[in-house]
């Protein structure tokens, strides 16, 4: 009796993440709701520039790596050109809300029919550890090393509540994945998101809370608390919009 | 002439885009090729296709990115600066080899620069454009049916070589209207096995790509995109030669300046001056053989050019100082007239060029 | 003539550009090569509009105007800047409604035509450049083969507004029969 597996949708190859890092964690998810929902042979995802700029390496459908930021750009132009395939981007904060943030907020304006995965690690990690544009006001990194000074560097992009301001998307949702109970709901959500594109609803994000304990400079178990102590406080998790839900849909 | 029709210039390009397949275009308001744009989102919604004003030109080439990674034929356009902002993207087309069609109406430059036709723009697109070694085939029409005609040579050359093909233009040529057939003889298209339209879970994933972390396979990569683009250089040279026959004195010139030197080279001809033309229509693969060959029986060149002279370089490196290579030119938005090109020509002819 | 260049300039609005595509498609039509250029930018809103018709029995080398051999000005300005550039011999519409000096140049011929009022007299208020046009063609043959006259007028009046192609053809003659005195 098989009481574990990997999910089909996940190749074979090693991932590279660092020890304790959940960016593992998130691509199961993904593969698994990928799985349950059939749809590997026509999903296309777009990795981003980030730490996971390899995920092409590591999910078995056909990937694209996208320029720094442009993810969802590209994810247009793969879901007009082919609207039956399923369409994703994988991406992290600096992609996602920095250097992308115009492509960010104009797919999801559109109400583009994609789905977003956005790792939120409030940290720069493939380069080394620094501020992000989700970084936490006081948060010690490379580029802030006394701590972010919003005087100096503003606050954090709070992606979900901005994109809530928008009429274009249908679903967008803060989820986390540092333990168990938040790891259901991510995944939940994270299928809704899915199932959103297959019903042809529309643009809906996953803001996923994620730890990155080699830049954070904390053990894998603390960075795991640092975001239920200091994060979620900031981040709030839970469903920032949902249109059908709103219209009675369901 | 019946079969022929009076279209602008960029909407030569637009109606070209779409009877080869075209089916997607992203751009970006910008002067002086929106009419391609206006042309393309009155017509794609109605055979079936995507016309989508961009939040930016970044977005767009990323738009277009994303169609030619599905293997389908995509087209973006734009203006000088609207090409810079695009750099990033034509760099990550070139380096995941995907097909695509990029049009430049030129404007003068650098900076905001102005709206009025230049050609100020030839080393960003011939010596590549943004970071990386790589190479775009750029396409240079000089009047309103080679826009068309090269439109759609650009989308059969992009496909065959797997990388982007420009449309050099200016804004003289985006904006004239002259009659056009568009009758054209299409090739054969071209198979696309490495496209993402879904594995079907019948073949391995396919994977759209430009990031080699391993130096040797970058390496390896880069050289084998330039044996393919020696096989461009080989096979896909294109130019006109024009009164060059008995010609003592060779004109340069590409697109609209072209069109004045022929003016001007009419007018030495009646003064019994031996001078012709070589017309550059791909600028890369540069037609280096030419000049290579017209240096053997010319005493002199001379590069008529809307910029600060930037093709000059590459005639100079054609003629490979067998004879001198002088500059004619304006810049700026600036057009030259055919007398300052003529009197260029005289000057040349009574040894008064430097 | 082997080759004419016109240019046709006045103020945004006019139909400068309608009249230089007119006769162009006229060109196309008697078996010519043409090309037509105009100005474009933001001086065309509201300001001065022009445009280049070349119409050439050889190919069209350059189609940039800069000596017309016919100039057709519907403005102050635009006579103001463009009289000293046309070719000695060559002819000078003016719409004297609106320009109320007197061409300077005494080597090339002068017509005057005072379109506006003539298009205001017959309440066609939008028709002057298309009566001056008839006036164009008058002068240089144009009306020698008329069929291609009306075929052009076809092609630019959009197939949305077919029913002004009588209105312009009424204008054309207009213009055409029009008599200085």
């Amino acid at each position: 009796m098989v009481i574990f597996d990997k999910p089909h949708a996940l190749t074979d190859v090693p991932l590279h993440y660092c020890p304790g890092c959940t960016h593992g964690i998130v691509h199961r998810l993904v593969a698994e709701v990928i799985d349950e929902l059939g749809i590997e042979g026509k999903t296309i995802g777009i990795a981003p520039v980030g730490c996971s700029v390899m995920a092409y390496d590591y999910f078995n459908f056909d990937m694209i790596e996208a320029a720094h930021g442009r993810a969802p750009a590209v994810a247009t132009g793969v879901k007009r050109s082919d609207p039956e395939n399923i369409v994703f981007t994988y991406q992290g904060d600096g992609d996602l809300a920095s250097i992308g943030t115009a492509e960010t907020v104009h797919s999801a304006a559109r109400n583009e029919n994609i789905t977003v995965i956005f790792i939120n690690n409030a940290i720069y990690g493939m380069t080394g550890g620094q501020m992000a544009p989700t970084s936490l006001p006081g948060q010690v990194t490379q580029t802030s090393p006394y701590g972010r000074d919003v005087n100096l560097c503003g606050y954090p992009v709070k992606v979900c509540e901005m994109l809530s301001q928008l009429d274009g998307p249908e679903y967008l949702a803060r989820v986390a994945v540092n333990n168990v109970k938040n790891i259901k709901n991510a995944k939940k959500a994270i299928k809704k998101a899915f199932e959103n594109q297959i019903n042809g609803k529309g643009f809906s994000l996953i803001e996923v809370l994620s730890s990155c304990p080699t830049n954070w400079g904390l053990t894998p178990q603390k960075a795991l608390q640092w975001i239920d102590e200091k994060m979620i406080p900031y981040y709030p998790l839970g469903v920032y919009k949902d249109r059908s839900a709103e219209k009675g849909d369901e | 002439m019946a079969d022929k029709v009076l279209m602008k210039g960029n909407e030569a390009i637009a109606e070209a885009a779409i009877l080869a397949g075209c089916r997607h275009y992203f751009g970006y308001p910008i002067t002086p090729q929106t009419e391609v744009a206006a042309y393309m989102a009155k017509r794609m919604p109605k055979i079936g296709g995507t016309f989508l004003q961009a939040e930016s030109e970044i977005a767009a080439i990323n738009m277009v990115y994303g169609v030619a990674s599905t293997g389908k034929r995509v087209m973006t356009s734009s203006s000088s600066p609207g090409i810079s902002l695009k750099g990033e993207g034509l760099s990550y087309l070139a380096g995941a080899d995907l097909p695509a069609l990029v049009v430049n109406v030129q404007r003068g430059g650098p900076g905001l620069g102005g709206i009025q036709p230049s050609q100020s723009d030839y080393f960003q697109a011939t010596k590549g454009g943004a970071h990386g070694d790589f190479h775009m085939i750029v396409l240079a029409p000089d009047s309103v049916q080679e826009m068309a005609e090269l439109t759609v040579r650009g989308f059969e050359l992009a496909d065959q070589y797997r990388m982007t093909a420009m449309i050099l233009a200016d804004g003289t040529m985006g904006q004239m209207m002259e009659p056009v057939s568009l009758d054209f003889k299409f090739r054969d298209p071209v198979e696309k096995p490495w496209a993402v339209t879904g594995t079907g879970m019948k073949r391995e994933h396919n994977i759209i790509n430009s990031l080699y972390l391993k130096p040797d396979l970058l390496e390896k990569t880069n050289f084998d995109r330039f044996e393919r683009y020696k096989v461009i250089e080989e096979n896909e040279v294109l130019y006109e030669e024009y009164k060059m026959e008995d010609a003592e004195i060779c004109v340069a010139a590409f697109g609209i300046a072209a069109r004045v030197a022929k003016n001007a080279i009419d007018q030495a001809r009646e003064q019994g001056v031996k001078v012709g033309l070589i017309r550059p229509i791909t600028l890369w693969p540069f037609p280096t053989k030419a000049f290579a060959a017209a240096a053997e029986k010319v005493g002199h060149f001379l590069s008529v050019e809307l910029s600060m002279g930037q093709m000059i370089e590459d005639v100079r490196l054609a003629v490979n100082g067998k004879a001198p290579v002088s500059l004619c030119n304006r810049t700026g938005g600036m057009i030259p007239l055919p007398e300052q090109v003529l009197d260029a020509i005289l000057s040349i002819h009574n040894g008064g060029a430097k | 003539m082997a080759t004419t260049q016109y240019l046709f300039a006045g103020f945004g609005g006019q139909g400068i550009l309608f009249s230089g595509k007119l006769l162009a498609y006229k060109g196309l039509i008697d078996g010519m090569n043409v090309s037509w250029l105009p100005s474009y930018g933001p001086e065309m809103r509201g300001g001065t509009a022009s445009c280049g018709v070349v119409i050439s029995d050889k190919e069209v080398a350059s189609p940039i105007v800069v000596t017309p051999d016919v100039l057709i000005a519907m403005n102050l300005p635009s006579l103001d800047r463009y009289e000293s550039a046309v070719r000695p011999g060559g002819m000078i519409f003016v719409d004297s409604t609106l320009v109320e000096r007197k061409v300077e140049r005494t080597d090339v011929q002068v017509f005057y035509v005072p379109a506006t009022k003539i298009a205001s007299d017959h309440n066609i208020p939008k028709m002057a450049n298309i009566i001056l046009m008839g006036k164009v063609l008058a002068e240089t043959n144009g009306f020698e083969n008329e069929q291609a006259v009306v075929d052009a007028l076809k092609k630019v009046v959009s197939a949305k507004h077919a029913d002004m192609l009588d209105v312009n053809l009424n204008a054309m003659k207009i213009g055409r029969d029009y008599q200085e005195g």
